[in-house]
């Protein structure tokens, strides 16, 4: 069994911060992305997106579009052979909504949010495309539309889809927490809002299809999920194996590229046209039109005890799923799960549910509803710990969940729980506090915990494949369907199996991304790729090692358990080698195979009734902490960042580079989340279109993030490792918001904390209006 | 109008209309594709050139305003050793994750550094504010500037 070989005890290269080969290439600017490419005879295409955020269409006129100058193509919803694409969302404990949720990818008669995609069109130069697109005569007749998921709730609210506005409901009840909290000796209740946010990556959607020699439709494009080339099928009615997804290395993704952006609209004018055809969408367009993350309301009341154990809680979570399903009920069964936090709480009632509305649909971003609760239940945390006057460390070590605690949702968790450490690590890790530099300016500190499942829900029973194999001169190649989103997914599945092979990093080359020529590795979502594909790639490689040695061991006459992978030779003990060409050769002759497959299994289940917390959601979890320390200039309301500190247990750090990389990242976008970002929609119209409106995070509105790799040694990933994607950016917003109360006595509960908000709170503004 | 511009030391006579910015006049034309699109407006930096030595963003300059003078992308760094020095403080440093905006970051930072050989972390972080970056949170690009200008080697 493969399992039964042993590795050099000592690592080469796992857990070293080795150069990733992208970068190189990436600072020369050699990486082709989506965008970068073209084809012989390429058509430019274009979306025409609904101005309005609910209408019916009363006319839709193609015919002057279709006879000017260049155009290829103009299609509507009726050229599309199968208009919907679907989403499963099993497991639903309440029996709302269509268990497939459903959206189309043209508008029939009616569109439901501004820049609703309404007709497709190719010319032959972009300038041409643009201009038949506005020539394409649509009448509007606007209908009232509903922009709260509380009024979208209301009786009598417009409904935004037939079957009514509740999209999701999840919950959980566990304990008696009416009980519980007659015994609470502090109940705390505080209501919690979060804002629209896009994912924001520096690169737009984009891609070229063309039909190839073959006749397979293939499709270059900008994706964290070249499976969907199956969806791409379904649209166009061709079989699954007629169509093909390249996926190139992307300019970020964070959840936005996991639901399909260009590639269906490629495909349908690939097809309609038999040429090549490119789309690129223009910033704006990615604003206007992108799934955002969800808004959140979140209520809740906590009970603890007088000496600070939390004995109830009870949370309300609602959602704005905006004008489609997408992936919102997912995305809401995490917050659902994750709702209590990194804590044990013996008597838990949580209610969630996710509307629709006519506003920007919302999906996957980075932390995926397990972000938004974490802001909702540290500012909880820190007014518990403050009511009983417990500092933030001390009122979290008494709270936090070991090893063999159960979540509400009865999930017990098995690995290490590196909770009371991690925040005793970064609050010592701010040193000593510092006083004010001015009369006008406070100084405080904020303490944020969290927890983020890391692998994909049990039920959807997760797998990833990839392909190591060796050439005839010892130099070794890694196949897997892995996009690499800039993480460096690519050059981990690299060292992981240089490690194993015994050869140094630059003898590998890795070919990822292609729906047709790798094996598939399942989305690049969910801080799944380093735990899925990871361990593919390290069964592969340790099946292709052992093939390998006995195939050596005759050769040397030894036993193969006598035998090492070292510098591309097979070394024995007491120092004889052979170089792997001649193993390499002699596997030729012997008919022994000079590669492997292998298929990854993640842990699977089946699910859960979350109500009566039964069991497994998520196949474990990655922990975090982080400590912030802000100014405030008590004249104006400004906040700065003085100090940042995160540390997260990744179980074991493959390339600790890598991983303070993702940790630093994560907490920047959680920074913009927590203090400037918001996608300002009125009456459903997006005003924040330009990177001039919707403000992300620049280098000098944020200090250097400290990243602490914290390693227990204990995860499902390749050499016990955990996924660290997404986790860092959940604590951002909670830590800054606790460092403000520290700071000022002030509690902010709506994000982003601006300082217009706190001036506001601070009285500067005069008395609210 | 036939126009003459000149990209990492190379004359170029092409046809260029006067709506048509350096950034598509760059890619779409020339077929420069390490110049970035990341917002066309001026905002995000993916799109820098040294103009003369000078940052700015490609999609706001006319191409026909350009007349003759000197261009630079990341392509033109490249010495005859192989990468340009802050090109490899950029990869030892992991101050590169998708990588979208290392072009532009890479040419803003030098020419910054052209004017402040001995910066401080404050003062790069000043000077980079018109380069959007989404993924690294800016430490180790911090990092990757201050190690090439303190000359170091093997850093990271």
């Amino acid at each position: 069994m493969a399992e039964a070989v042993v590795l050099h005890p000592s690592l080469r290269l796992v857990g070293r911060p080795l150069p990733r080969h992208d970068a190189r290439d990436k600072v020369a600017a050699a990486t082709a992305y989506a965008a970068d490419w073209g084809m012989p005879g390429m058509l430019q295409a274009t979306v025409l997106r609904s101005p309005y955020a609910s209408a019916r269409i009363v006319k839709l006129d193609t015919g002057r579009a279709a006879a000017m100058p260049g155009v290829a193509a103009v299609l509507t919803a009726k050229d599309v052979p199968r208009n919907t694409l679907a989403t499963d969302v099993p497991g639903q404990t309440t029996a709302v909504g269509p268990l497939r949720a459903t959206l189309h990818v043209l508008a029939t008669e009616r569109v439901r949010h501004q820049g609703e995609p309404v007709a497709l069109v190719a010319a032959e130069t972009l300038e041409q495309a643009r201009a038949a697109a506005e020539a394409i005569e649509v009448q509007y007749e606007p209908l009232p539309g509903v922009f709260d998921p509380e009024a979208a709730l209301a009786p009598g609210a417009p409904r935004v889809h037939e079957a009514g506005n509740l999209l999701a409901h999840w919950r959980i009840a566990r304990g008696d927490s009416a009980a519980a909290f007659a015994r609470a000796a502090v109940i705390v209740e505080g209501e919690y809002t979060t804002q629209f946010v896009d994912a924001a990556y520096l690169e737009p959607e984009s891609g070229v299809a063309w039909i190839d020699s073959d006749g397979v439709i293939t499709i270059r494009v900008s994706t964290q999920v070249i499976e969907h080339f199956r969806d791409v099928a379904e649209v166009l009615q061709i079989p699954q194996n007629r169509v093909r997804v390249i996926g190139p290395y992307l300019g970020g993704g964070f959840g936005g590229k996991e639901d399909v952006t260009v590639e269906v609209y490629l495909g349908l004018l690939a097809l309609r046209t038999g040429r090549p055809v490119k789309m690129v969408w223009t910033r704006q367009e990615s604003l206007l039109a992108r799934a955002k993350r969800h808004p959140y309301r979140m209520r809740y009341r906590t009970g603890a005890s007088a000496s600070g154990e939390i004995v109830a809680e009870q949370i309300d979570l609602l959602a704005d799923a905006g004008a489609y399903a997408y992936l919102s009920a997912l995305v809401l069964l995490y917050s659902t799960v994750t709702a209590a936090g990194p804590y044990r709480v013996p008597a838990v009632e949580v209610e969630a549910r996710c509307a629709y509305t006519n506003n920007p649909p919302t999906s996957a971003m980075r932390g995926f509803g397990a972000m938004q609760t974490v802001f909702a239940y540290e500012s909880q945390m820190d007014r518990i710990g403050r009511a009983l006057g417990l500092d933030p460390v001390e009122i979290r070590r008494m709270n936090a969940l070991r090893r063999g605690d159960s979540l509400p949702v009865g999930q017990v968790l098995e690995t290490h729980v590196a909770m009371p450490e991690l925040a005793e690590r970064v609050w010592a890790a701010l040193g000593p506090v510092r006083p004010a530099r001015a009369a006008h300016v406070k100084v405080g500190r904020g303490l944020a915990c969290n927890l983020q499942p890391y692998g994909r829900i049990v039920w959807l029973h997760d797998w990833s494949s990839a392909w190591v194999g060796f050439e005839m001169d010892g130099s070794l190649v890694v196949r897997c369907g892995v996009p690499d989103v800039g993480g460096g997914q690519a050059s981990s599945l690299c060292q992981i199996a240089a490690e194993v092979l015994g050869v140094g990093l630059e003898q590998v080359s890795v070919h990822i991304g292609d729906s047709a020529l790798t094996p598939l590795a399942g989305t690049t979502t969910a801080s799944r790729q380093l735990y899925m594909s990871g361990n593919a790639v390290l069964k592969a490689a340790r099946e292709l090692r052992a093939q390998l040695l006995a195939v050596a061991a005759p050769m040397l006459g030894v036993k193969d358990s006598a035998l090492d992978l070292l510098e591309g030779a097979v070394v024995a003990d007491g120092g004889r080698s052979l170089p792997v060409p001649d193993v390499l050769r002699r596997c030729a002759r012997e008919g022994v195979p000079r590669s492997h497959l292998a298929v990854y299994h993640a842990p699977a289940g089946e699910p859960v009734d979350l109500a009566t917390g039964s069991g497994k959601v998520f196949p474990d979890y990655t922990f975090g902490a982080h400590a912030a320390e802000v100014e405030i200039d008590m004249e104006t309301g400004a906040v700065r960042l003085v100090k940042y500190v995160a540390a997260h247990d990744v179980g074991r750090a493959i390339n600790p580079q890598s991983v303070e990389g993702q940790i630093q990242g994560g907490a920047v976008q959680g920074l913009g989340g927590g203090l400037l970002e918001e996608v300002i929609l009125e009456e459903g119209i997006n005003l924040t279109t330009s990177f001039a409106s919707y403000l992300i995070p620049t280098a000098a509105d944020v200090p250097d993030v400290e990243a602490l790799v914290v390693e227990s040694g204990e995860g499902l990933g390749p050499f016990n490792a955990r996924g660290i994607g997404e986790p860092p950016i959940g604590p951002p917003a909670a830590a800054v918001a606790n460092a403000i109360a520290d700071a000022t006595g002030v509690r902010l509960t709506r994000l982003p904390l601006t300082p217009e908000r706190l001036a506001r709170a601070l009285g500067l503004l005069g008395k609210a209006g | 109008m036939i126009r003459r511009l000149v990209v990492n030391g190379r004359a170029r006579e092409l046809d260029v209309l006067p709506h048509q910015t350096l950034l598509e006049v760059l890619r779409d034309t020339l077929g420069i594709f390490e110049v970035k699109e990341g917002c066309g407006e001026g905002v995000c930096g993916a799109c820098t050139v040294l103009l003369e030595g000078r940052p700015v963003s490609s999609c706001l300059v006319l191409a026909l305003a350009v007349r003759g003078r000197a261009i630079l992308t990341v392509r033109g760094l490249e010495g005859e050793g192989g990468l340009h020095p802050l090109q490899e403080a950029f990869v030892k440093s992991g101050a590169v994750q998708c990588g979208f905006c290392t072009p532009g970051m890479l040419l803003t930072a030098l020419a910054f550094l052209e004017h402040h050989p001995r910066p401080t972390r404050e003062a790069i972080r000043a000077a980079l504010e018109g380069n959007l970056c989404r993924c690294t949170g800016y430490t180790k690009i911090v990092d990757a500037v201050l190690a090439y200008a303190r000359g170091d080697e093997g850093h990271g």
